[in-house]
């Protein structure tokens, strides 16, 4: 176990590192790419980091998913309330992607493209 | 069950409940009368809050009876209340004066989902600015985001769609910004209650993580606020969307923002991180400064009059930012009131610009030429809401300016700077609002003018009821004074 | 043996990310997306994360994706435009400075000590059993504790599906793309018998586990969201057997926005309901004598309503866009 704790905290820190690195990928695929549906996609993956930073809160060592079946065992739990608010996020998460899709398909009948610098050229004659 | 007590969350529930009904609705002109009844009725209701806010002080409310912060808690200051007064107001006057606007520019046939997304919006911005829980704020930004993403989504021209997408980009990194910072206070306090947060934050040692947080939080906000650089999403967001929801929006949807963010600095953050106070006021002042003089300078030389009313909106959001980040009462109450004076003015203008939008179909600057000949009642209306932003005396746009210059005065070396800021910017506007002026009352009709007639009755009494407040609340500000008083000491309160 | 397990996950995601960045067609970057999200639920799961891990596995992998797939049907394949530039890097840089520079605070990943796991959410697994009775301490807190919220999240849902519908409101029988791959690929499959009759008997099963998933959410994993979403992928799998045109029958425009608004409608009207027997907004206790009891009723009310929103929502969206290419 003492090994296992040693790990635990040499790697305790990776999620975090893992949720930014998520979170700049995201950001730089939003801010880089000219084409809208890498965009949005890009948009998932920066979302997708915050759910990661979220639910890597809510584990507790030896703790299980809270569901107390018995509750005269002793056992422990992880922290429901990050959960409770991902799934929030979650949802915000595909409802912003249906409409932003929804804007891009009408984007490609009216400009005929996708793609914002042919866009942008259409826009300022 | 006492009505009275639950007033608070009325405001929010009911615009909520009504959405899916109006969506279902298809009958003609059924959808708007029942926008505009809910509208009405929230207004009342925020208007009775206020009441009780300034007799009895601030109200609590525990949803689902559960108390905070376990639960979800709603509480409205004097702060909030005014934030309520403003958003059903002006909703409710953009709803009755928008109703022919909406049925050209939108469309007939999908009326009933616009504005079922207005109510979404309402209740959004009322759900922000009651709640008490800071992951609560992120549930109803995006309910109000989402909806006006639709409204905006609305606007006859196609490049309001390219301007949708672009907002819903960066609204999404803003709000995605705001999560990332409440995560980061969870995680260092184990609360999401603003008021529990600021007690326990002070029990943290390590400080940096909520450091960054406020870095997030801040930056999220400005965001979703428009605040300068962050504003390149609203110009053309405003231009491009129906004129009724420009209306809407640019008196209340980055206010609210705006709103949010003074109440995690001051209620959350000031008291707990050392110096923070003076990290906010340097890092605040300099920025609002810019995006005055920025803002004012751009509208000068923009010739789209909303795309004009847009950039002058960032200059105007700078002067409510310049107002707290004096964190004095004086400075506090400046910034507070001109929220309300700023949302009258505002409304007005992009009123009055819609009323010609309706007739002539174009914001362009050069088809406003001798616009005034047809159209008197408008452009009058147009002039003294004009005069209103200038600042000059006796209009609503007065009063606050002259709280933010005493207290510049107050602020030694830096206010005369931020005083030279003020009146500069001040006579910016005036060469703004002369430019169309000038345009409209004395240069010969460039196109043909020949079928353009005064707006309808129905748009024009709207507007000039607008006009009349924003002249009332310039001679006789005591009601708004009040109440920004009310809040600055608030926000102070919690600073020492 | 989860950390180990976790960093392995990872790892992979972040190679997974990059390639969605490289990569240059948009259908590749789509089925990566999937993938992504696929992986993410999994690494939810080993966070003990069970209700999430399901729910990105039915929304995150499955209706994203197809909804992006629908979208790519409707625009186009590949990307046209590069970026060269190197300011994003540089602005990225500056970002990511400071949040590295916060993570040394942080408390490690598990430890029980933290502050998350100390004010609020122990009195939440502690008061769960006692005042609300049921085993699934996140659909407690969920409905009932911050029922608020999930009752904003419900409006969220609403207000996407009430914003498809009205972004794609006009103009819908002049659309001015020409026949897209969804729709040849939704007729293709119907003339292939395997796949049609596999898909059949998944059908059902489909159905009847998201109905399962819908009322077990208080005792295991599950709830309105994740069954309102399988219930829908059950009936995109449908249509794509047996056509657009089909569904639509099955489910013709006019009756879908009954769904959408009908559940939204229902969560509120329990809201009110509970006001007017004299609680607080969303208060379930005054639902019965028995408080818990009454929770009881109103967790099962406002996740039916949840579920009938989101299926309704998810489906029209899906149906709007496929509707949208056949035309």
């Amino acid at each position: 176990m003492t090994e296992m704790s040693e790990f635990a905290e040499l790697f305790g820190l990776f999620n975090y590192w893992v949720f930014i690195v998520l979170l700049l990928i995201g950001l730089y695929t939003i801010i880089a790419k000219s084409n809208y549906i890498k965009r949005l996609i890009g948009l998932n993956v920066f979302q997708s980091a915050v759910f990661l930073l979220y639910i890597s809160m809510d584990k507790v060592e030896g703790g299980t998913a809270p569901i107390i079946l018995d509750a005269g065992a002793d056992q422990i739990f992880s922290n429901p309330l990050p959960q409770v608010l991902i799934l929030t996020a979650i949802v915000v998460g595909i409802a912003t992607t249906a409409l932003g899709l929804a804007i891009v398909v009408r984007i490609r009948e009216q400009f005929g493209s996708i793609e914002e610098q042919d866009i942008l050229e259409m826009e300022t004659p | 069950m006492s009505f009275a007590n639950h007033v608070i969350i009325f405001l929010v529930a009911v615009p909520l409940a009504v959405a899916p009904v109006i969506s279902l609705l298809r009958v003609r002109h059924l959808p708007w009368l029942m926008a505009c009844i809910t509208s009405l009725f929230v207004f009342v209701l925020s208007i009775q809050l206020t009441q009780s806010v300034l007799h009895s002080g601030d109200v609590t409310y525990a949803l689902g009876s559960w108390p905070a912060p376990y639960g979800i808690e709603l509480r409205a200051g004097a702060l909030t209340a005014m934030m309520t007064v403003i958003v059903s107001g002006v909703s409710t006057m953009a709803l009755w004066f928008g109703r022919y606007g909406i049925y050209v520019e939108v469309g007939e046939q999908r009326a009933h989902y616009f504005y079922a997304a207005w109510m979404l919006v309402l209740a959004g911005l009322l759900g922000i600015a009651v709640t008490g829980d800071a992951f609560n704020v992120f549930v109803f930004m995006e309910i109000s985001s989402l909806a006006t993403y639709v409204l905006i989504a609305g606007g006859p021209d196609r490049r309001a769609l390219t301007a949708v997408l672009k907002y819903l980009i960066m609204g999404t990194i803003g709000a995605t910004f705001y999560l990332i910072g409440v995560g980061l206070v969870y995680m260092m306090t184990g609360t999401l209650n603003f008021a529990d947060m600021e007690i326990r934050l002070a029990d943290v040692e390590n400080l940096r993580p909520v450091l960054v947080a406020a870095g997030f939080i801040t930056v999220g906000l400005a965001l979703k606020a428009a605040i300068f650089p962050l504003h390149v999403w609203m110009p053309n967001a405003y231009t491009y969307a129906p004129s009724a929801v420009a209306v809407f929006l640019s008196a209340c949807s980055t206010k609210i923002a705006l709103f949010i963010l003074l109440k995690f600095d001051f209620f959350v953050f000031q008291k707990n991180l050392a110096g923070h106070d003076v990290q906010f006021s340097w890092f605040l002042m300099p920025l609002a400064a810019i995006a005055i003089i920025f803002g004012s300078a751009v509208a000068i030389n923009e010739n789209n009059i909303k795309r004009l009313l847009g950039y002058s909106s960032v200059a105007q959001l700078g002067y409510i930012l310049m107002g707290a980040s004096f964190v004095t009462y004086l400075g506090l109450s400046g910034g507070i009131l001109h929220i309300f004076n700023h949302a009258l003015i505002k409304a007005t203008l992009f009123m009055a610009v819609a009323c010609v939008f309706y007739r002539v179909r174009s914001a362009e600057l050069k088809d406003f030429a001798g616009i005034a000949q047809k159209m008197p009642w408008t452009m009058a209306a147009f002039v003294l809401a004009g005069v209103a932003l200038i600042g000059v005396p006796f209009t609503a746009g007065f009063t606050s300016k002259w709280l933010l210059i005493k207290a510049a005065l107050e602020a030694g070396v830096v206010g005369y700077l931020l005083l030279a800021v003020v009146l500069i910017g001040s006579l910016m506007a005036l060469v703004y609002v002369w430019k169309v002026v000038e345009l409209a009352y004395f240069k010969p009709a460039t196109a043909d003018l020949s079928r353009v007639s005064e707006a309808p009755l129905m748009m024009r009494i709207p507007l000039w009821i607008m006009v009349l407040m924003t002249l009332y609340f310039g001679i006789d500000p005591s009601y708004p004074v009040r109440l920004a008083n009310a809040a600055a000491v608030s926000l102070l309160g919690h600073l020492s | 043996m989860f950390i180990l397990f976790g960093v392995f996950l990872l790892t992979f995601l972040i190679i997974i990310s990059i390639a969605i960045i490289r990569v240059k067609s948009l259908f590749s970057a789509v089925m990566l997306s999937g993938i992504f999200s696929l992986l993410m639920a999994a690494n939810f799961f080993i966070l003990d994360a069970a209700d999430v891990a399901l729910t990105e596995a039915a929304i995150g992998a499955g209706i994203t994706t197809v909804l992006f797939l629908a979208a790519l049907a409707l625009t186009r394949e590949t990307e046209q435009r590069e970026t060269h530039s190197r300011v994003p890097l540089l602005v990225l840089a500056i970002a990511a400075a400071p949040i590295i520079f916060a993570t040394f605070d942080k408390p490690r990943l598990g430890d029980p000590n933290a502050p998350v796991h100390q004010h609020v959410a122990p009195w939440y697994l502690e008061k769960t059993p006692e005042l609300i009775g049921i085993p699934n301490v996140v659909t407690a807190v969920l409905g009932s504790f911050r029922g608020y919220d999930t009752l904003g999240e419900v409006f969220v849902i609403f207000t996407a599906g009430i914003g498809v519908l009205f972004v794609f409101g006009v103009h819908q029988r002049k659309a001015a793309i020409s026949g897209g791959e969804l729709a040849q690929q939704a007729r293709g499959i119907r003339h292939h018998l395997i796949p049609r009759i596999i898909g059949k008997i998944f059908i059902p099963v489909i159905l009847l586990f998201a109905l399962y998933v819908q009322f077990h959410g208080e005792y295991g994993p599950g709830g309105g969201f994740q069954a309102g979403a399988i219930f829908a992928a059950g009936l995109i799998l449908y249509s794509l057997l047996e056509g657009v045109d089909k569904a639509l029958q099955k489910f013709p425009p006019k009756v879908l926005p009954w769904f959408v608004a009908s559940g939204a409608l229902l969560y509120a009207l329990v809201g009110f309901v509970c006001l007017a027997l004299g609680g607080n907004f969303l208060d379930y206790s005054v639902l019965h004598s028995n408080p818990v009891v009454g929770q009881h009723i109103g967790l099962i009310l406002i996740e039916i309503g949840v579920g009938v929103t989101v299926f309704g929502v998810m489906l029209s969206i899906f149906l709007a866009f496929a509707a949208r290419e056949s035309k």
